[in-house]
């Protein structure tokens, strides 16, 4: 697809637009990662983008300049940027591991643990802003969104280090282990030793904690949050952990996999703005392409075994 | 003899499916209003065949002739036009729908507008409860009923369908003595209509109060049919157990030692009660018991996966607190599950990582990573050490055949360097070369010093291995005897049907 789009449009190769696209899937591609955890568990988690939204607007009510006019903490000193990030994650993971709770303990099926969870956090980041976005952040913040030697975007280097670790903890720590032992057969892994309940609150709470690492690249990029913010963009990560060939009934899937899925959408969605297709039609394609891409994946893995 | 004296004649069937011979040429013959037992052991063949006729399994070769005509192949909603109906001893019902829905379930009533007609389907279904007196709103959901009346309704259904054979199996294993006396009743009345019923228990005094014929199964094939009157108890277990305790299982002699495991007064809230037994080290303890004794459920409380009601577990002398699985493997506990399916296998993962599962902590480097070479250089070592036939260790293990599949679980928790294993049904549905490897294998590790528990259904297989033997019956222990020469499996059977109990 990359090859048919170069040569339908060279401006497609050139750097800015690769750097271009991979900024653009940083946001959901971040948010597919701990997809992938959840989806291999034989999970789903549908709150993420609620959650990068309620956390995103708590990080940057504390991380507005001075000369913000609504200022949430008029008393507030201008902090190092680190605090809003580290509520951005903390509030992230705290949303995830309350997930991940509900299901251990009370066995109620993810979709709807997380159906709630999606509801309740929009409903809290709505409750905190008033429904107003919160802007005028403060310039450290915004760098977030910019780029380092002028040329690589921080999005890009935020998204390829978390895919590195996260890479390393799914093959290679007990934890990584266990996720894909829970998704392959939960009385087996019981059997096993692992310790299943605990595991799964670490599944929902990484994957929370990864949306809300979204929401501060989020909030660099944009300049604020508003509380309606990323609404879909849960699906859109699914759609990518899903394209890159992980299993929804467990088991199976690569981080590498939801890596490619997200640049796929990605690349999909700029190649046919350059192409200059309708953006109403993009919406059809894209969904088409969704659907094809994983019974194309299904065919390979049926004729592989 | 006259022809129309049997509805049923199954002539020499055989049923094979890949790797395995189930069936290798059985008969049945049945009698119009004949309550008609089917005996043999777990693995005879019995259910394989009832599953023949029923039309679930396609006989691979042999004639039925049914109603005076011989059938060809035939599904099972063909078989239900026929007449034939096959109460399953796991009852599937539609749980949040009505009994009349359930009864008549794909074939509904309807108006003339095409629509299911409610009120015919109240009324048919009223008709067909009162045939069995049974006295429930055809409305109420099948999940407010009990075991017992959800079988009841399965017969209702059969009746429904105008069937004039009856397959049951095993119908009393969940009953409580006035549901079967009620049972009885039922099967009787129907055999006063001509009805044949074909009927599956382990229960030798159900089998004496309310069947006509006997015919026993063994090994996947017919051993002879009785009236089952002039066929004393003695001679019917005889029938069912009858072989030699073959050279299949090289049992080396070892030298026991001390205590290892000491199980007191173990009782769970349903399965078992006041279970007590003790095993030493390089000592192997066989359970043997029938199906539903409560064998696989006094481990598993031991192990963690059920949870126990009261009793104390020790290890060497010193009392134990096992909740969870995590907490028995770290006391050095070991357990291969009796569905390899259900609790074993982690079907589409490789077998590097089922071996593994048990054991990460111990390939962990200093900021928690796995050290993959070690643990795949150890993992090699257990294929080559109990021969796993595996292309790679990235194999899929569900490509794998079901003896390898048991041997990655072996080599799982041999890994875990255990001092007491439970082994439950360890080679169940393994073909005969692997089967004694694996018995090798077990003797073997009873020879390190090892404690073993193993339970198993094949009673040869508990003889041949086995230093001690504790029987169960109905959750109890019945009998813990010395395995010698003198034992015989007639007396094992005896404790386990119930009939006798030795002093414990």
């Amino acid at each position: 697809m990359i090859i048919g789009l170069s040569i339908a449009q060279p401006a497609f190769l050139s750097s800015h637009n690769i750097f271009n696209v991979l900024t653009q899937s940083a946001i959901f591609g971040i948010m597919a990662l701990g997809l992938t955890f959840v989806i291999i568990s034989k999970g789903i988690d549908l709150s993420v983008g609620s959650v990068l939204a309620f956390s995103g607007v708590i990080a940057s009510s504390l991380g507005q300049s001075a000369e913000a006019t609504s200022k949430y903490f008029p008393n507030l000193p201008i902090m190092p940027v680190l605090v809003p990030i580290l509520a951005a994650l903390i509030v992230g993971a705290l949303c995830g591991g309350l997930s991940g709770f509900l299901i251990a303990k009370t066995r109620i099926p993810a979709f709807i643990a997380t159906l709630g969870m999606m509801t309740v956090a929009r409903g809290m980041a709505l409750i905190y802003t008033d429904g107003k976005p919160v802007s005028t952040l403060i310039p450290s913040f915004t760098a977030i969104g910019g780029k380092v030697f002028g040329v690589i975007p921080i999005p890009v280097i935020i998204y390829f280090v978390m895919i590195i670790i996260s890479t390393i903890l799914l093959s290679n720590t007990r934890f990584g282990k266990n996720v894909y032992a829970i998704g392959g057969n939960i009385n087996a892994a019981e059997v096993s030793g692992v310790n299943v309940k605990r595991n799964l609150i670490m599944i929902y709470a990484y994957s929370g904690l990864l949306a809300g690492l979204a929401a501060v690249v989020f909030a660099g990029r944009v300049g604020s949050v508003h509380p309606g913010a990323a609404t879909g963009y849960e699906l859109t990560a699914i759609a990518s952990t899903t394209i890159g060939g992980t299993s929804h009934s467990g088991g199976i899937g690569t981080i590498w996999g939801a890596f490619v899925g997200a640049l796929v959408l990605a690349v999909l969605r700029n190649g046919l703005t350059l192409l200059g297709v309708d953006a109403y039609w993009q919406q059809v394609v894209e969904g088409v392409i969704i659907v094809v891409a994983v019974i194309i994946d299904m065919r390979k893995n049926a004729k592989k075994d | 003899m006259d022809e129309e004296k049997y509805l049923l004649e199954m002539d020499n069937i055989v049923k094979t499916f890949p790797g395995v011979k189930a069936l290798k040429g059985v008969n049945l013959k049945v009698k119009h209003g004949e309550i008609h037992a089917l005996m043999g052991e777990n693995g005879a063949g019995k259910s394989t065949l009832m599953k023949c006729l029923a039309g679930i399994h396609p006989p691979t070769s042999g004639t039925i002739i049914y109603d005076g005509k011989k059938q060809g192949q035939y599904t099972t909603a063909q078989a239900l036009q026929m007449g034939i109906s096959m109460i399953h001893q796991e009852l599937s019902p539609i749980l949040h729908r009505s009994i009349m829905e359930n009864i008549w379930l794909g074939r509904e009533p309807r108006n003339k507008f095409g629509l299911i007609d409610h009120q015919k389907m109240y009324v048919d279904s009223i008709e067909v409860l009162k045939e069995i007196d049974i006295n429930e709103d055809p409305k109420t959901h099948m999940v407010e009923l009990t075991v017992a009346k959800m079988q009841m309704i399965e017969i209702a259904k059969a009746i429904s369908y105008d069937s004039k054979l009856i397959i049951m199996d095993e119908p009393t294993s969940a009953l409580t003595e006035k549901e079967i006396k009620q049972l009885f009743g039922i099967m009787r009345r129907l055999k006063a209509q001509g009805k044949s019923i074909i009927y599956i228990s382990h229960k030798l005094d159900e089998i004496y109060e309310v069947t006509d014929r006997v015919t026993v199964y063994r090994d996947g094939e017919y051993i002879g049919a009785e009236d089952t009157k002039d066929l004393p108890e003695d001679k019917m277990i005889k029938m069912m157990v009858g072989r030699e305790v073959s050279e299949l299982f090289p049992k080396t002699p070892c030298s026991i030692g001390d205590l290892m495991l000491e199980v007191e007064n173990l009782s769970h809230r349903k399965f078992f009660k006041d279970v007590s037994f003790n095993v030493r080290k390089g000592e192997i303890l066989g359970i043997a018991g029938l199906v539903g004794s409560g064998r696989t459920e006094v481990i598993e409380s031991i192990f963690g996966i059920k949870q126990k009601l009261s009793g104390t577990v020790k290890i060497e002398g010193k009392e134990v607190d096992i909740k969870t699985p995590e907490d028995a493997i770290s006391n050095h506990l070991a357990i291969l599950t009796e569905d390899r399916r259900m609790s074993g296998i982690f079907p589409m993962l490789s077998v590097r990582l089922n071996m593994a599962i048990a054991n990460i902590p111990k390939y962990l480097n200093g900021v928690g990573l796995i050290r993959n070479r070690e643990l795949i250089r150890e993992c090699n070592e257990y294929v080559k050490k109990i021969q796993v036939k595996t292309p790679s260790l990235m194999q899929k293990v569900e490509n794998l055949s079901g003896g390898n599949q048991q041997k990655v679980l072996v080599a799982r928790w041999l890994m875990t360097n255990p001092d007491i294993l439970f082994l439950d049904e360890p080679t169940r549905g393994i073909d005969v070369g692997t089967k004694s490897e694996i018995h090798r294998l077990i003797s073997q590790l009873a020879g390190e010093g090892k404690s073993i528990v193993m339970v198993s259904s094949e009673l040869p297989e508990v003889m041949g291995m086995s230093d001690r033997i504790m029987v169960m019956h109905e959750g109890r222990v019945t009998a813990i005897v010395d395995n010698s020469e003198d034992l015989t499996q007639e007396e094992l059977m005896s404790y386990a049907t119930g009939t006798v109990a030795a002093d414990v």
